[in-house]
């Protein structure tokens, strides 16, 4: 009896592992197409083991929602379709450890009350979305309480209009340790929007026309973001609530409009901004209450105002930043000042440097009086490089009365920086 | 007119002081651009400088041309031609001569410097056009004065004073007025005003060439409207045009009931 207990113990045993032996190693692989045995995705889920591989052939398929529950791989072939027709969230991932490359999902149609995406990971871990396409969703890609995932080489095209009856495009909430790599997002809300995110990064991604922000962090800490490029959006990237955020090379070319800022900053603390691009953007960099961040080594280019800075903002240092032809090149708000603006190249610097060091000899002041009378009228604005203009900011420079007295870059730089 | 007009602008173009207004152009932009190497901050550069000495010179040259040619208008006017056709002519030969002084002056180190091949040639363009209209405009506002006074001081006083209300004052007081009522809704206050500033006029011309970023920052719709849009390049150049007509038909309106 005992013995035979015991044998029963170890087939068991064998059992089990065999099966794991299957799911964790090479997997199967399940076609779907239209001619094949099985048609249907949801049918393939059902009938699929765990690490099995599903491949899906092109043509359109119309299931609703699916939902992927194992830890499967979808595979699209030649981009199948999946459509939403308006009225479902088109796939469901509720297991973890799974990937989903190559397919097109298209048409979720909106819904407020859920938020509806193209493709939701559902508190799971160890994703990998590559390589698809979608179009025409309200969210695109909504990652919500996941971790460890990759989102990669997406292109997510959206047709917003308003941004009260529009979704994100990639859409992460409550996630640590994701990676947003090389996709193109356009048309959305927000291109790019982390709330409750930590330690994660977005590289190389592209972000364009969309109505809001390209990019956005909310109560995100310990993320970076480096070399992507943000075009004509209605801000390229909001950093709000969020602490430790490194933002290097990336690239904010022409966000204009009434409210448009090439990267806006609301209560953020520690950031560094490193080696980033301003080109042609109505505000280049908009501060708000932000406190201990270093920009270094930014390039400023045509701007309308290079920074603008309200009150609230304490030890944020200006260091070895290009300056050029932009309109107006910095505002501060407040009057007590104790951010540092030393050793930047300021296109508009007409100082001298006697002993050669390539340092400008006459401190900078980079605050005009007109920012003052632009900021209080805002209609002057027709008065842009008039003579009177420029006679009253040079007397102005001269004995500063209301602008900030103590902004000033102490060491300008003679030569543009490299 | 024409032979009028033939006359007095080769006669103009051989003096010596067309000749040092294009050098000074000349030279002075061959030195920006020598010193600089970017062809957009030298065109902001010019901008300012167009903006200030192209109405300045024309003032003076067209004061100065009315009261010297004085005589040759006397002969002139003894003759069977008709004083619109004269004075017209007289007014188009300077005009047409200190425009091709400021085109020459600019054009030719543009030209030497590959303007044609470089994205900046529409900014320049519209640099080259507004100074054109400059200096037709304030050459005809100079005619008109000179017309007006046979005083040469008074006639030059209130050349210079007509130069610096448009290019000075009259921001001026623009401002004050801005400042003053900034609790109501000024946008079409501020560009219907600068609509009478012909100065004004062709700086926001160049502004929205050069500034756009900036001026797309403004909240309200007529801006919006007025600066997003072609209707800002066109109303500002039909304006412009139209300083144009005004003043010579002033001219024409006080050489004709004018007693020699």
């Amino acid at each position: 009896m005992f013995i035979r207990q015991r044998s029963n113990k170890a087939f068991l045993l064998m059992l089990l592992t065999l099966l794991s032996l299957r799911s964790y190693a090479e997997g199967g692989i399940i076609e779907v197409c239209s001619t094949c045995p099985i048609q249907s995705i949801k049918t393939a889920i059902e009938q699929a083991d765990e690490g099995d591989e599903i491949r899906i052939h092109s043509g359109t398929y119309r299931e609703g929602t699916i939902v992927v529950n194992k830890s499967l791989v979808l595979t699209g072939l030649d981009y199948p379709i999946l459509d939403g027709e308006g009225a479902y969230e088109i796939l469901t991932v509720t297991a973890a450890n799974v990937t989903i490359q190559g397919l097109h999902l298209h048409n979720t149609g909106n819904s407020y009350l859920e938020d509806r995406a193209a493709l939701r990971i559902k508190r799971q871990k160890n994703f990998t979305i590559r390589n698809n396409r979608l179009t025409n969703t309200f969210f695109g890609i909504y990652l919500e309480k996941a971790g460890n995932g990759i989102v990669e080489g997406n292109q997510i095209i959206g047709l917003a209009e308003n941004e009260m009856s529009s979704g994100n495009a990639i859409h992460a909430w409550h996630c640590r340790k994701i990676a947003v790599k090389n996709n193109l997002v356009i048309g959305h809300r927000d291109g790019i929007y982390f709330e409750f995110v930590d330690s994660s990064q977005v590289i190389d991604n592209r972000s364009e026309r969309n109505l809001r922000y390209g990019l956005h962090f909310m109560f995100s800490n310990y993320d970076s973001y480096s070399c992507n490029e943000f075009w004509d959006n209605g801000a390229g990237v909001a950093v709000m609530f969020s602490k430790f955020i490194e933002m290097t090379e990336n690239l904010f070319i022409q966000n204009w409009g009434r409210s448009s800022y090439g990267l806006l900053l609301k209560e953020i603390y520690d950031a560094t901004i490193l080696d980033n691009q301003f080109l042609e953007n109505t505000i280049g960099i908009n501060i708000e209450g932000s406190t201990r961040i270093n920009y270094l080594g930014n390039r400023f280019v045509r701007n309308g105002w290079a920074v603008k800075m309200a009150g609230g903002c304490l030890n944020n240092n200006f260091h070895q930043n290009n300056f050029i032809a932009n309109t107006l090149d910095l505002v501060v708000s407040s009057k007590i000042n104790n951010n540092s603006f030393d050793g930047n190249y300021w296109s508009e610097y007409s100082g001298y440097d006697l002993n050669y060091d390539g340092i400008g000899d006459v401190p900078y002041r980079p605050v005009k009086l007109f920012a003052y009378i632009l900021d209080q009228t805002p209609e002057s604005i027709v008065l842009l490089r008039s003579l009177f203009i420029d006679l009253l900011n040079f007397s102005e420079k001269v004995s500063p009365v209301f602008t900030p007295a103590d902004v000033l870059d102490h060491q300008p730089k003679i030569d543009i920086l490299p | 007119m024409f032979k009028i007009f033939k006359y007095s602008f080769f006669d103009l173009m051989r003096s010596r002081w067309s000749l040092i207004y294009a050098a000074f152009y000349f030279l002075f932009t061959i030195g920006l651009l020598w010193l600089s190497n970017d062809l957009s901050k030298v065109v902001i550069s010019l901008m300012n400088v167009i903006l200030i000495l192209c109405p300045l010179i024309a003032t003076m040259f067209g004061v100065m041309y009315y009261y010297n040619s004085r005589e040759f208008v006397e002969l002139l006017l003894a003759q069977p031609i008709r004083r619109s056709a004269i004075f017209w002519g007289q007014y188009f030969g300077l005009a047409a001569s200190l425009s091709l002084s400021l085109v020459i002056g600019l054009g030719v180190p543009f030209a030497m410097y590959g303007i044609f091949q470089s994205a900046e040639i529409f900014n320049f363009s519209i640099l080259i056009l507004n100074g054109i209209l400059l200096s037709f405009i304030f050459s005809g506002v100079a005619f008109f004065i000179a017309l007006r006074n046979e005083q040469k001081i008074r006639g030059f006083g209130l050349a210079i004073v007509a130069w610096l209300f448009f290019a000075v004052i009259y921001d001026g007081l623009l401002l004050l007025a801005l400042m003053y009522f900034r609790d109501y809704p000024l946008e079409r206050l501020a560009i219907g005003a600068s609509l009478f500033n012909p100065i004004d006029l062709s700086r926001i011309l160049i502004l929205l060439k050069l500034d756009i970023s900036a001026l797309m920052g403004y909240t309200g719709a007529v801006f919006q409207k007025f600066m997003g849009t072609g209707i800002g390049m066109f109303l500002s150049l039909s304006v412009l045009l139209l300083w144009i007509v005004v003043p010579g038909w002033a001219i024409r309106w006080v050489a004709d009931r004018k007693d020699f």
